[in-house]
């Protein structure tokens, strides 16, 4: 897989390939208003190359993509696609210059047909001028039968996975001749496999010569796969290095601009009593017999492959799922199925995978999203004030250094990670017991990615009890006390700090799956 | 997975796969359930009441369920965009009532103008809807609810107590709700036709396409570059302009045209649209199906009309129905997509 082959392969040439380039941005700048998103946007994308974009939380990163996108349009600089000067007043007429963008989040028509989504605005039409479904199908299995991946054309969209979703969207690229693919952090939703095969998928597209700028917070990924790396930071362009004369510790220091010496700031805590005790809890077809306590001060991780069940236990632990059979007590006391005020009333608080739609309410402002779970405390006499509302607000947002241009703005206008600490304090106002964190970290930047994870464990030392569900087997053994592991279902594992290690993680969450090969 | 099936799947073309056959195809229309209705209903009340499905009872369900068909077929265009138009029946009101004027007026001019001059108003006030919805931001719930009312009151104030009769207008111009083209009313032909154009304008062509986008996800339609606000001025103006059709075959369909005109409508529309498998949040349904919604409906009152049922069940029994083809539609789409996790399951 590391094998580098086509044009491409020439990046490590330290005498200097010559490129020739497909997209460049010098200087962009993009304000709203008094916040400056982007303050020099500038990258160097060549055709037959992956180009890694890196930068933390606000780095710029999205607004820079935004404005290739032709979503945005920068207020000053210079943009020249294949040479030639552009400003695009739209996203169609980015497309029309061949740049075709995929989001963190595809976003597809659920209810069209895979074939159409691929082909809507410039579906085939037969001889009558009217749209040739039997040709758009024809067409649309092409694509995937050149990308290797077996679609059916005629599906709607809905419930595809989010892997899928993507190759849809790379079909969709290709079948526009996009020389331009940006991909915003495409494999943050995806399982290992799922990303072999996209990257698969993203070194036929540069071997054909197409430029793909790729973001992700991943090193391993920007190692693996790029030729090239562009550090942003501040919304300001800091460096491009050739992937072969840098180091992850070079490019993590650029992007934070000091060293991060501790990115697992895990410290020892004494564990005391059992808060949560999970017994027998079953769902047939989802999760069995699943037995685990965590304890006061303890971080307990729940790892595994993605589809495991380790969200569905916990969706039940906290009562938004049902469950068949099994008992949840919370300090020796037996918690009633499927009600979450009695999860939240015991002192449970649930920090969901996807913020945007189960953590955050996103129109609602900064504060009132933060103040959500504390209604009952923030009361009197049944009626909320906005101090009141404000004050929790202002006290947790401060202490998770929560950027944001004021409370009162929508959450929908922050950045990822500031969106989850957002999220860690609504739930850390309500002043939990046992805290259940489902992929904190996921599509959020390295130092940010640290904050979390010094903010966890400052909880745990604190004595609340941590649950934490992760798919980054680097955080689950950097922070967790103890490591139980999932794989269908159930838990095939239960692993001390000592004994927890990539290997014995990794084959626990997957020896069925080879067994059955 | 991975690599290996790229070879594997050019391999192996399943024909059986790439086009399912047109019984599988039938089994899955959003429309099924709504045509096994009607056959029930129909099959039903004929063998109560033999006279119901005679040569008269035929004529007169067509002819009563042609408005009411072209009406859903416009509200089908704008609910697809996830938009909701309540002002239909006031704007079929108010240009009835203008057809009744302009006969009174200019009683030598042609049908035809007629026709033109009241589809032409409708657009216009359908027109209005769109751009107040797409400059102003505002939801069509709350934009069309403002027009239902304005539409009325102007209707009112222009009306007062006038009313115009099947007198006023010319002979020829009656008969087209009276004549009939192989046992079919001419203006059910009319509505035919229409459902037929708007039918193959959402299947087949790209703008019509776009709409079904819009509604299914108006943040991605934007940013794939798809003209959302053109599209959804253009379902505005296009139900604006059946409304004002329909407006006309009603002054050519029922003998009195007033101040209140069409009052009501705009709910037994949309219950149509819904009862034939147009999803309330746009993205899915057909115009097909909600015309024959529109059929079942007023069959219904017809059916049980002629089995003496009294009309307080009549439109109990049209709620049941719009419950009905919710949790249907409910069940359905629940249904598929745990198909399609297990399907996705099986690949793993």
């Amino acid at each position: 897989m590391t094998h580098f082959s086509g044009p491409g392969s020439e990046a490590g040439d330290p005498t200097g390939p010559e490129r020739t380039s497909v997209l460049t941005l010098r200087g962009a700048l993009k304000t709203f208003g008094p916040v400056v998103a982007l303050a020099d946007g500038t990258i160097d994308l060549a055709a037959g190359e992956i180009h890694a974009l890196v930068g933390e939380n606000g780095a710029g990163k999205s607004t820079l993509v935004k404005i290739l996108a032709g979503v945005h349009q920068p207020d000053a600089g210079e943009f020249l696609v294949a040479g030639q000067a552009v400003s695009f007043r739209n996203v169609a007429d980015s497309k029309a210059a061949g740049i075709s963008v995929i989001y963190q989040e595809p976003t597809l028509f659920p209810d069209l047909t895979v074939a159409e989504n691929i082909f809507i605005g410039r579906q085939p039409k037969s001889r009558f001028g009217l749209i040739s479904r039997v040709e758009m199908r024809r067409r649309a299995k092409e694509l995937f039968d050149q990308l290797g991946v077996p679609i059916d054309p005629d599906r709607v969209a809905e419930g595809l996975s989010i892997a899928d979703q993507q190759i849809i969207e790379i079909a969709k690229a290709i079948s526009l001749d996009a020389r331009v693919l940006v991909m915003d952090e495409p494999t943050a939703a995806l399982s290992g496999v799922e990303v072999d095969r996209l990257f698969a998928v993203a070194r036929r597209l540069r071997d054909a010569g197409s430029g793909i700028l790729f973001i992700s917070h991943r090193f391993d990924e920007v190692f693996g796969l790029c030729d090239r790396i562009t550090v942003m930071r501040d919304g300001t362009y800091i460096a491009t290095h050739e992937t072969g004369s840098t180091s992850v510790e070079a490019i993590v220091r650029e992007m934070v601009g000091r060293d991060i010496d501790a990115l697992f700031p895990k410290s020892e805590t004494e564990a005391g009593d059992v808060v949560l005790r999970v017994r027998g809890l079953t769902r047939p077809g989802v999760f069995h017999d699943i037995d685990f306590e965590v304890r006061a001060g303890e971080i307990v991780a729940l790892s595994g492959l993605v589809g495991a069940g380790r969200t569905e236990v916990a969706r039940a632990v906290f009562g938004i799922d049902r469950y068949e059979q099994g008992t949840v007590e919370m300090a020796g006391r037996p918690l009633r199925r499927k009600d979450p005020r009695a999860a939240i009333d015991a002192g449970i608080g649930f920090v969901p995978e996807d913020r945007r739609k189960q953590g955050l309410v996103m129109d609602l402002s900064v504060e009132r999203n933060a103040a959500l779970t504390l209604r009952h405390s923030l009361a009197r006499f049944g009626i909320i004030s906005a101090r009141a509302e404000r004050e929790a607000a202002e006290t947790w947002g401060k202490r998770l250094q929560v950027k944001a241009g004021s409370p009162e703005h929508a959450v929908s206008t922050l950045s990822g990670g500031n969106q989850q600490k957002v999220v860690l304090a609504k739930w850390l106002a309500t002043d939990p017991k046992l805290l259940i964190v489902d992929e904190p970290t996921r599509g959020i930047d390295v130092g940010t990615k640290a904050e979390v994870h010094r903010l966890i464990s400052e909880l745990a030392g604190r004595g609340i009890a941590i649950l934490m569900i992760s798919s980054e087997l680097p955080e689950v053994l950097g922070m967790a006390d103890r490591v139980l592991v999932m794989r269908e279902g159930r838990i095939t594992a239960r692993l001390d700090r000592a004994e927890a290690t990539a290997e014995t993680v990794m084959h626990a969450a997957t020896a069925s799956l080879e067994s059955s090969r | 997975m991975s690599l290996d099936s790229k070879s594997a799947v050019p391999a192996h073309p399943t024909p059986e796969h790439s086009r399912p056959s047109a019984f599988a195809s039938f089994l899955r229309l959003r429309e099924l359930p709504v045509i096994l209705a009607l056959v029930v209903l129909v099959a039903v009340t004929a063998a109560l009441n033999p006279l119901f499905l005679g040569e008269q009872g035929i004529k007169d369900l067509l002819l009563n369920a042609t408005i009411l068909m072209i009406l859903a077929v416009g509200q089908t265009l704008v609910i697809i965009t996830r938009n909701i138009d309540l002002s239909v029946g006031s704007i079929l009101g108010l240009v009835a009532f203008g057809t009744g004027s302009i006969f009174v007026a200019a009683p030598n001019l042609p049908i035809i103008a007629v026709f033109v001059v009241g589809m032409l108003f409708g657009a216009v006030l359908g027109a209005l809807n769109g751009l107040l919805i797409t400059i102003a931001k505002v939801p069509a719930l709350v934009i069309t609810l403002g027009t239902l009312y304005i539409f009325r009151g102007i209707n009112n104030a222009w009306a007062g107590g006038t009313q115009y009769f099947a007198g006023d207008r010319p002979e020829a111009f009656g008969n087209l709700s009276v004549d009939t083209i192989l046992g079919f009313p001419v203006i059910t032909l009319i509505a035919v036709v229409v459902v037929a154009i708007v039918a193959v304008y959402m299947l087949g062509t790209r703008p019509g396409r776009d709409l079904y986008a819009i509604g299914s996800d108006p943040d991605a339609a934007r940013l794939f570059g798809i003209p959302v606000t053109r599209r959804v001025l253009l379902a505005f103006v296009v139900n604006g302009l059946l409304a004002g059709l329909a407006g006309v075959l009603y002054a050519s369909r029922f003998n009195s045209v007033g101040a209140t005109t069409g009052s009501g409508l705009e709910l037994d529309v949309v219950a149509a649209a819904v009862v034939g498998g147009v999803a309330i949040f746009g993205g899915s349904g057909t115009v097909v199906g909600a015309a024959i919604g529109a059929l079942l409906l007023t069959t219904i009152t017809s059916a049980l009309t002629a089995l003496r049922v009294d009309k307080f069940w009549q439109q109990a029994i049209v709620g049941i129905l719009i419950l009905a083809a919710v949790v249907i539609d409910r069940i359905a789409s629940v249904r598929s997509a745990r198909k399609l996790r297990i399907a996705e399951a099986r690949n793993v």
